[in-house]
């Protein structure tokens, strides 16, 4: 109990003080997670409403295989893109291991099958009400995806909060492929997976507390930005 | 544009059940064709394979234009109005955004087909909260916006008042007037009287009889069409 209270008091002096060291951290957490969210959501969403609309030999396989990959192991991640982005591996040339864009990269991996399945399941039902007009008015694939993206993208606002919220708590891939450097690739989580190793519970739960804190923000944020929940929207 | 669709052994199949067909004859170019015939009898069916939306299982349909165009210059409006969910007038300029028509265009058309379908007011209102009615209107104004050459509508005063029926038929009359070629299937005997100048009556997804709506009234052929036309119970 008193390293909670003694956690909430170090994220309250961390925040308060504008530490110096939490600033640089929390905006390379929030670089990274946010530049692989609109990575994995210019894939995931347009393959999730393709995916919902076309009807092609293996539809049910591809499916069953992306819904699959939603519980991929992010070490298991981690260690795939280590290998591809290390100098023997075949990326190596270009020097990304233990960058911000390897930490990207892993998480884009991460995310886009857990986005693309939610918004598969959002956007079949849409084109189960939509169908029958899109078809009658003579859409292309490329039109109906764009209309369905556009109704649809309040629920697929639902997708994209998802695909962060696995991005900003992700630990085991970016640990691996960033390597957790001062002042290069430290992130909030393995911060905070490095606190507690050291022992110090109290800045490692006041950095959790701030991640909490900054995952809410940012859920809220866009929540407040779209106007979902107001009379007369969807 | 006038259209002629010639249906040869057009047959729609369903779990090797026939639903449609075969069906032979030749759509005339202009005027407003009502198809009547009980439920079941592939009135709806008739329609969307006319229009393209639903595929022949054999036979074949030829418009007198290339496919794709005639594609182009249909509109369908459905029994159930399906309404995107967004405002009336977004609803009512997007079957122009997708042709990629001027923005200028759109706005005048969007205002100029609101004041007809009597929206003017529910303009910034989503669609989706319109009463029955009002959604109906929507929908026709939407298929009518691109001045289509033939518009289908399946039952579209099904399940709403005499007012908004009246007013769907005052637009469908005026659309007429202004040249598009309208096919209907309707359950109102009432309204297939009113609007009719030629009548299609199926039955058990037979062609059963086909002729000029005063003739087909006042002295239907078959005793199939007769029966349908005294509210007897037609299997």
């Amino acid at each position: 109990m008193n390293e909670i209270w003694a956690g909430l008091q170090a994220a309250f002096w961390l925040v308060a003080r504008l530490d110096p060291d939490l600033v640089e951290i929390t905006l390379r957490s929030l670089q990274v997670s946010v530049t692989a969210l609109i990575i994995a959501s210019a894939i995931a969403l347009p393959f999730g409403t393709w995916l919902a609309i076309r009807r092609f030999r293996y539809r049910r396989a591809t499916i069953a295989v992306l819904n699959a990959l939603m519980g991929l192991p992010p070490v298991v991640v981690g260690l795939i893109v280590y290998l591809l982005l290390s100098r023997s591996g075949p990326f190596g040339v270009m020097g990304l291991l233990f960058t911000p864009t390897a930490m990207i990269m892993a998480q884009v991996i991460i995310i886009t099958p857990l986005i693309a399945s939610i918004t598969h399941q959002a956007m079949r039902e849409l084109w189960a009400e939509y169908h029958d007009l899109l078809i009658s008015l003579n859409t292309s694939n490329r039109q109906r995806i764009g209309t369905l993206i556009f109704d649809g993208r309040r629920a697929l606002l639902t997708a994209a909060l998802a695909g962060f919220g696995r991005a900003i708590g992700e630990v085991g891939a970016i640990m691996i492929v960033g390597g957790n450097i001062d002042h290069a690739t430290r992130v909030l989580t393995t911060a905070i997976a490095l606190e507690t190793g050291k022992g110090d519970f109290a800045l490692a739960l006041g950095l959790g507390f701030v991640l909490i804190a900054l995952a809410m923000i940012v859920n809220f944020a866009i929540h407040v930005l779209s106007r979902t929940e107001r009379e007369g929207r969807w | 544009m006038s259209m002629i669709a010639t249906l040869t052994d057009a047959t729609v199949k369903r779990r090797g059940k026939t639903i449609l067909g075969p069906i032979n004859f030749e759509l005339a170019p202009a005027g407003i064709t009502i198809v009547l015939g009980p439920n079941g009898a592939g009135k709806t069916t008739l329609l969307k394979v006319l229009h393209g939306v639903e595929r022949l299982s054999s036979g074949r349909i030829q418009w007198s234009v290339p496919d794709a165009e005639a594609r182009q210059s249909q509109a369908y409006v459905f029994q159930s109005p399906i309404m995107l969910r967004r405002t009336v007038g977004q609803n009512l300029a997007y079957p122009l955004k997708l042709v990629k028509a001027p923005k200028a265009d759109i706005a005048r058309r969007v205002a100029a087909w609101a004041d007809k379908t009597g929206l003017a007011d529910a303009i910034d209102r989503p669609a989706t909260r319109l009463s029955g009615g009002e959604k109906q209107k929507l929908a026709l104004g939407r298929a009518l916006i691109r001045k289509p050459a033939v518009l289908f509508l399946d039952e579209p005063c099904a399940n709403l008042d005499g007012r908004s029926t009246r007013e769907i038929e005052a637009l469908l009359a005026k659309a007429h007037a202004d040249g598009t070629r309208i096919i209907m299937t309707t359950h109102d005997l009432g309204q297939a009287r009113r609007l009719a100048q030629d009548v299609i009556f199926l039955l058990k997804g037979q062609y059963h009889d086909h002729g000029q709506a005063a003739a087909f009234f006042s002295k239907p052929r078959t005793a199939e069409a007769k029966s349908f036309l005294q509210g007897d119970i037609v299997e």
